[in-house]
């Protein structure tokens, strides 16, 4: 099925906070009739409130969400022509399966034969035809979900809304009912909304991804195209493996990274600039001699993974490649590689340094982030500065009271020879970091400031 | 060895039990006997039980009981409805909020009956209302409302999560909602509450004894306080209580059995 141009649902500059956290920031996304839409994103990126907004769950504390071009902000969720799947499927345990599919029938009044026949053409769809008099608790979870597959597709609605509806499920009973819902889908013609954050049910299913983080749309894209072409490191991590790289950007077609410079085929990222660079782990070729390669390394492990072995590759400029080849390699073997230009994907960094702002409280002293870092400067006592500080101008210790101010681990991103995390602050506020030590996710970290990279400018008067 | 352990535990369990039981038991024996004094046997006999029903011993009795009983129905009935709202209601709380709801409805079941009681008069008195039966009522939903909020609240915690919503997305009204998906799902918990308020008010002396005013009102608690202070027990109660008594070990087995069903589910 081939989604039409027309648009069904509209968002628009929607956003959503709770208690004063920002959940939502400015989504803007459209919906085309008919198509199958996936709101992929890690826990707590706001893709389940996203479709909540749309159920009418939740009302958006600014912009609008468009049914067919009309305003839908004031219809409650029991007027509107959509149906949710849930995650943990929310049936009805006081009824058996043909009431629980029956029941928005039966609240619209429809003719009892009429419920009698579409209820037994779902039960049909999701091949649970001899289970209309069972008692729902007595069903397995797979078999819940299809009834309430069906209870939702019985309603005919325009948009199906599914939030997480397999992540309760098995492996292997998820994957069989990914091609089932695959199969629905074309059939029906409906338009599906799926919230998951499994990024291969995202790229098995979905005509288009929307790739999702911290209340923001990070990319939207059809799934080869969020795969191929990342938009940057959170979206090229999230889906599948990938060797992210520090780079400079040397001029239009030629960039440079692990100590080499690549052929490729980006533009427009100017000279010398600073970017992140993406390699698929199967886009790196791998050879036992040194003919036409560019760079040559030593195996350090492989193992073997049933289509292919991932061989991690120590290169000799001392970064960690992780590449897939059809060929099993000894470790400790000499290797030599080859990035195609196409293969390479490169990416604008989104900051290349912390950009924080301080107050100085005396010559060796400024306030910056709640903690008093001591920075020696020559700025006037109380005098508000521009911070800035490198990402290798951080470190970070366990003991929490070693440091000026502490933090927890949020996000890790390996880059071939170091680590580059962010760190969340009490009050909320993000630090990137660069280090060599290994840390874990939700770790607890004390920060200081040290060496001399550090950066002091006046504050420029900003007009808010 | 084992043998010696196995009796010592069965016997110490008996014991327990003889002791909990032997009150009501001899009460139930001695029921059976026209003796005015509580302990002689003067042969086997009914006669307390017709007097009992023929209400030959006086109507203050009997209409003691129909006090006691219209009460306990009233205020079960206007305690399961507010408790079962307010548990919905606090079911539906965020985090702290809701900690801090749960802890003020638990703070007036573990006060003492006679503070409640004597709290409950004060304000009566303050708002000027006429001492009677509407207070009596009023104040047994006060003390049994908590109890029924109790009792619902696991129903609802039970609830998959996305109920509601799941019955507004498919089309109910919030009012539909509650009456097709929500009440059905917590019934058994609602029935439950109100099986616990009616015996729980049945049950009441103190908080009676100082709502009920002086136009007359007795309770069969108060009634029996009253006539225990007027010298002797009249024998009829001994029939009366052993009736309360199997009524009472009815409604418990009934509420046992619910919730056993329930825990098989």
């Amino acid at each position: 099925m081939v989604a039409s141009e027309k648009h069904i649902l509209d968002l628009q500059n929607v956003s959503k906070r709770y208690d004063g956290k920002t959940i939502l920031d400015n989504i803007n996304l459209y919906i085309r009739e008919g198509e199958f839409v996936t709101l992929l994103g890690p826990s707590g990126c706001g893709n389940t409130t996203t479709l909540r907004l749309i159920a009418g769950f939740i009302q958006p504390d600014d912009g609008k969400i468009l049914l067919e071009g009309e305003d839908i902000a004031g219809i409650p969720p029991y007027q509107r022509p959509l149906n949710t799947v849930f995650q943990r499927y929310a049936l009805f345990p006081h009824l058996d399966v043909y009431d629980n599919i029956a029941f928005g029938l039966k609240l619209q009044k429809t003719p009892t034969d009429e419920i009698d026949r579409r209820v037994r053409k779902v039960l049909k769809m999701v091949a649970m035809t001899d289970y209309e008099d069972r008692d729902v608790d007595s069903l397995s979870g797979g078999q819940q979900q299809r009834v309430a597959i069906a209870r939702a597709l019985v309603n005919e609605p325009k948009v199906l809304l599914l939030d997480e509806p397999l992540s309760a499920l098995d492996r292997k009973m998820r994957e069989d009912m990914q091609i089932e819902l695959k199969e629905m889908h074309q059939k029906l013609g409906i338009t599906f909304i799926y919230v998951t954050h499994d990024q291969e049910e995202a790229l098995t299913l979905s005509d288009t991804i929307v790739v999702m983080n911290e209340g923001r749309i990070q990319q939207i894209g059809t799934p080869t195209e969020i795969y191929n072409e990342p938009v940057n490191c959170f979206v090229a991590d999230f889906i599948g493996e990938s060797n992210i790289l520090d780079g400079t950007f040397i001029k239009n077609g030629l960039v440079e990274f692990i100590g080499h410079e690549f052929e490729c085929v980006d533009k427009g990222f100017g000279r010398r600039a600073p970017v992140d660079v993406v390699v698929r782990p199967e886009d790196v070729y791998i050879r036992r001699s040194q003919s036409g390669t560019q760079f040559s390394g030593t195996v350090r492990t492989c193992t073997f993974k049933g289509v292919h072995n991932e061989i991690f590759v120590d290169t000799d400029e001392g970064y960690e490649m992780m590449i897939q080849d059809y060929n099993a390699f000894e470790p400790g073997e000499r290797v030599h590689m080859l990035i195609k230009p196409e293969d390479i994907q490169v990416m604008r960094k989104e900051c290349t340094s912390n950009v924080l702002s301080g107050t100085v409280r005396d010559a060796e002293t400024v306030r910056i982030l709640g903690g008093d870092f001591p920075v020696a400067n020559s700025f006037e006592v109380g005098s508000e500065v521009k911070v800035e500080v490198p990402f290798d101008g951080i470190e970070l210790m366990d003991n929490l009271d070693d440091g000026v101010i502490s933090g927890e681990v949020h996000s890790i991103l390996y880059k071939g020879n170091h680590y580059h995390l962010t760190v969340r602050t009490e009050d909320g506020d993000s630090l990137y970091v660069d280090t060599n030590d290994i840390w874990d996710k939700g770790d607890l970290v004390g920060v200081k400031f040290i060496g001399q990279g550090i950066k002091l400018s006046k504050a420029e008067d900003e007009t808010d | 060895m084992s043998t010696a352990k196995k009796i010592l535990a069965k016997g110490y369990l008996w014991l327990l039990l003889f002791f909990m039981y032997a009150p009501i038991v001899i009460i139930a024996i001695f029921s059976f006997t026209e003796a005015k004094v509580l302990g002689n046997w003067t042969g086997f006999s009914m006669k307390l039980y017709q007097n009992l029903f023929s209400g030959s011993v006086g109507g203050s009795l009997l209409k003691a009981v129909e006090n006691t009983l219209s009460i306990g129905l009233l205020s079960a009935f206007f305690s399961t409805l507010l408790g079962s709202v307010a548990a919905v209601g606090i079911y539906n709380l965020k985090g702290r909020s809701r900690q801090a709801v749960t802890f003020l409805n638990n703070i007036p079941m573990l006060n003492p009956d006679i503070i409640t009681g004597i709290a409950l008069f004060l304000l009566f008195v303050a708002v000027g209302i006429t001492q009677g039966y509407v207070t009596v009522v009023l104040a047994h939903v006060s003390f049994c409302t908590p109890y029924v909020v109790l009792s619902v609240m696991p129903k609802l915690r039970q609830m998959a999560p996305n109920t509601y919503e799941a019955a507004l997305d498919l089309g109910a009204t919030p009012g539909q909602a509650l009456r097709k998906v929500i009440f059905p799902q917590i019934r058994p918990g609602v029935v439950s509450g109100f099986i616990l308020a009616f015996t729980l008010s049945i049950d009441d002396f103190a908080v009676t004894l100082f709502t009920k005013g002086n136009q007359g009102l007795e309770t069969l608690s108060t009634y029996i306080y009253a006539d225990a202070r007027k010298g002797g027990l009249t024998p009829e109660l001994r029939p009366l209580m052993t009736v309360v008594f199997l009524v009472v070990l009815v409604l418990l087995l009934i509420i046992n059995r619910r919730s056993a069903n329930n825990n098989k589910k």
